[in-house]
């Protein structure tokens, strides 16, 4: 009866031991840092998806105001500066290009909404067929922005639970090193409400 | 006094962010999903044939819904999270469209999967709203303003893509059987392994019900799966003596570990409910007042 117990006991022990390295949160953290990098791919595929929109939205806008030279110009400017960035992966291992790059796409979107402040004063503009459908899609694109920041933001919180909470705090610093990740603050350019002129 | 009134404040300060906090996603009641009353029985029921003949034909999932009042939400905020919910759309094509007007705020919404953003892509959704919904809706004539509006959104996704038969057969049963075969799988394997040994028949249960819930549910803590093995240990034991103490029974282990796994299995629906294929949503699509 010992002899049997001692038999069966290896095999329990090595499966236990087998349970516990998968439990250790090895795969868990890598596939959550995964999540992150596909998360932020589409972070940027939003954001680039409106830098391919704003030449043409100025274009149109130029034909009609030509007065409002001062923030169509800004809005090129801004843009231009968000167009030389060179974004790489690793924005998502260092905050500090992270919050260049949001501070870049601020400015960017602050640009804008005053633009689109600015073309009320024009009514000929705001019935342009052509005027009023980039309207819609740059509404549609700053959407698709939004929803891709939240879940990039969602999966940033995941990824640094999963590397911060025990067991998995200790395979990553013995063995993954994974670093923690940075997440989107509030926009800065969205607390500043563009002012009306008339 | 004094304190009453700093408790007044530290609560209203706890509060406040859950009382501002975004309206919760309603429950999908069917295709149409009319909560704030905007549209007569007999024309819901024809709209929502309408749908499922539509989705039998193409597998697009569309579905209608109608709230009283967006209570200070955004209606693209508000659509995106309904949408994450209702998960409209067969998983892999995201194909789900939805259509959701807020009554208080005269606004619609066209939400549009990531799979027919390239037929329906915003300009589109936005011009069905202005073009053809909107002379109904503001007169008052919702029904029919959705009905035409849906004959639109219909028209331009129809090309896309085409029903495969797997696609409304694989809903219901998937999450189901692949939880509840792996649970059976190990109860047999226990089983037989201790008809030879009861040690053998708890080893195999310790191993094979982490190892099942750790497939069913991947990203579990090592506390739990040891206790799962701790669990199963004990089960496939009893189990074992059980097979052991009846003369000639076949398996009976029906009711083991039911606790644990019934809140799994739990949830599934009827074969004519309408649920959510797992389509995607981006929030593409386009709002409008009318």
């Amino acid at each position: 009866m010992k002899r049997f117990v001692s038999r069966i006991s290896l095999p329990l022990l090595l499966i236990v031991l087998l349970s516990l390295l998968s439990g250790c949160g090895y795969n868990i953290m890598q596939a959550n840092e995964e999540a992150v990098t596909a998360a932020w791919g589409n972070v940027e595929s939003a954001y680039q998806r409106r830098l391919d929109l704003i030449p043409n939205l100025v274009e149109v806008v130029k034909g009609y105001a030509k007065h409002e030279a001062e923030t169509l110009t800004a809005v090129t400017e801004a843009r231009a500066k968000v167009g030389s960035m060179q974004v790489s992966k690793d924005v998502l291992n260092n905050p500090e290009s992270l919050n260049k790059f949001q501070q870049a796409q601020g400015q960017l979107t602050g640009a804008l909404s005053r633009l689109m402040v600015v073309v009320e004063k024009y009514p000929d503009l705001k019935a342009n067929q052509n005027f009023l459908d980039l309207q819609k899609q740059l509404e549609g694109t700053e959407n698709r922005i939004n929803v891709a920041r939240e879940r990039y933001n969602k999966t940033v919180q995941e990824f640094n639970t999963s590397i911060r909470t025990f067991p998995n705090s200790l395979t990553n610093s013995m063995i993954l090193h994974l670093q923690r990740k940075e997440a989107f603050k509030a926009e800065e350019g969205a607390k500043v409400a563009p002012k009306v002129k008339f | 006094m004094k304190t009453f009134t700093r408790f007044g404040i530290f609560l209203m300060l706890v509060l406040l962010p859950q009382l501002t906090y975004a309206l919760d996603a309603p429950s999908l009641k069917g295709r149409v999903s009319d909560y704030a009353n905007m549209i007569p029985p007999e024309a819901a029921t024809r709209l929502e044939q309408k749908l499922a003949g539509f989705e039998r034909e193409t597998s697009n999932q569309i579905a209608v819904l109608t709230i009283p009042s967006l209570q200070g939400d955004t209606i693209d905020q508000f659509a995106i999270r309904v949408a994450e919910q209702w998960k409209l759309g067969q998983q892999g094509k995201d194909n789900g469209v939805l259509l959701i007007i807020a009554q208080a705020e005269r606004k619609v919404r066209i939400e549009v999967g990531m799979g027919l953003q390239g037929v329906l892509p915003d300009i589109t959704a936005n011009r069905i709203i202005r073009e053809v919904m909107r002379p109904y809706l503001k007169s008052g004539n919702f029904d029919q303003g959705i009905d035409v509006g849906v004959d639109a959104i219909m028209a331009a996704t129809k090309g896309e893509f085409k029903a495969a038969p797997q696609d409304a057969a694989r809903r219901p049963a998937r999450k189901k059987t692949s939880y509840t075969t792996i649970f059976l799988i190990v109860v047999v394997a226990a089983a037989i392994c201790g008809m030879i040994s009861r040690y053998l028949g708890g080893a195999v249960g310790a191993v094979g019900l982490p190892l099942a819930a750790s497939m069913a549910f991947p990203g579990l803590s090592m506390m739990m799966l040891v206790l799962l093995a701790l669990a199963g240990l004990g089960g496939g034991f009893l189990l074992s003596m059980f097979l052991a103490g009846m003369s000639g029974g076949g398996f009976g282990g029906g009711g083991f570990g039911g606790g644990y796994w019934g809140g799994g299995g739990g949830g599934s629906s009827s074969g004519d409910s309408f649920g959510g294929g797992g389509g995607g949503f981006d929030g593409g699509g386009s709002s409008d007042d009318y």
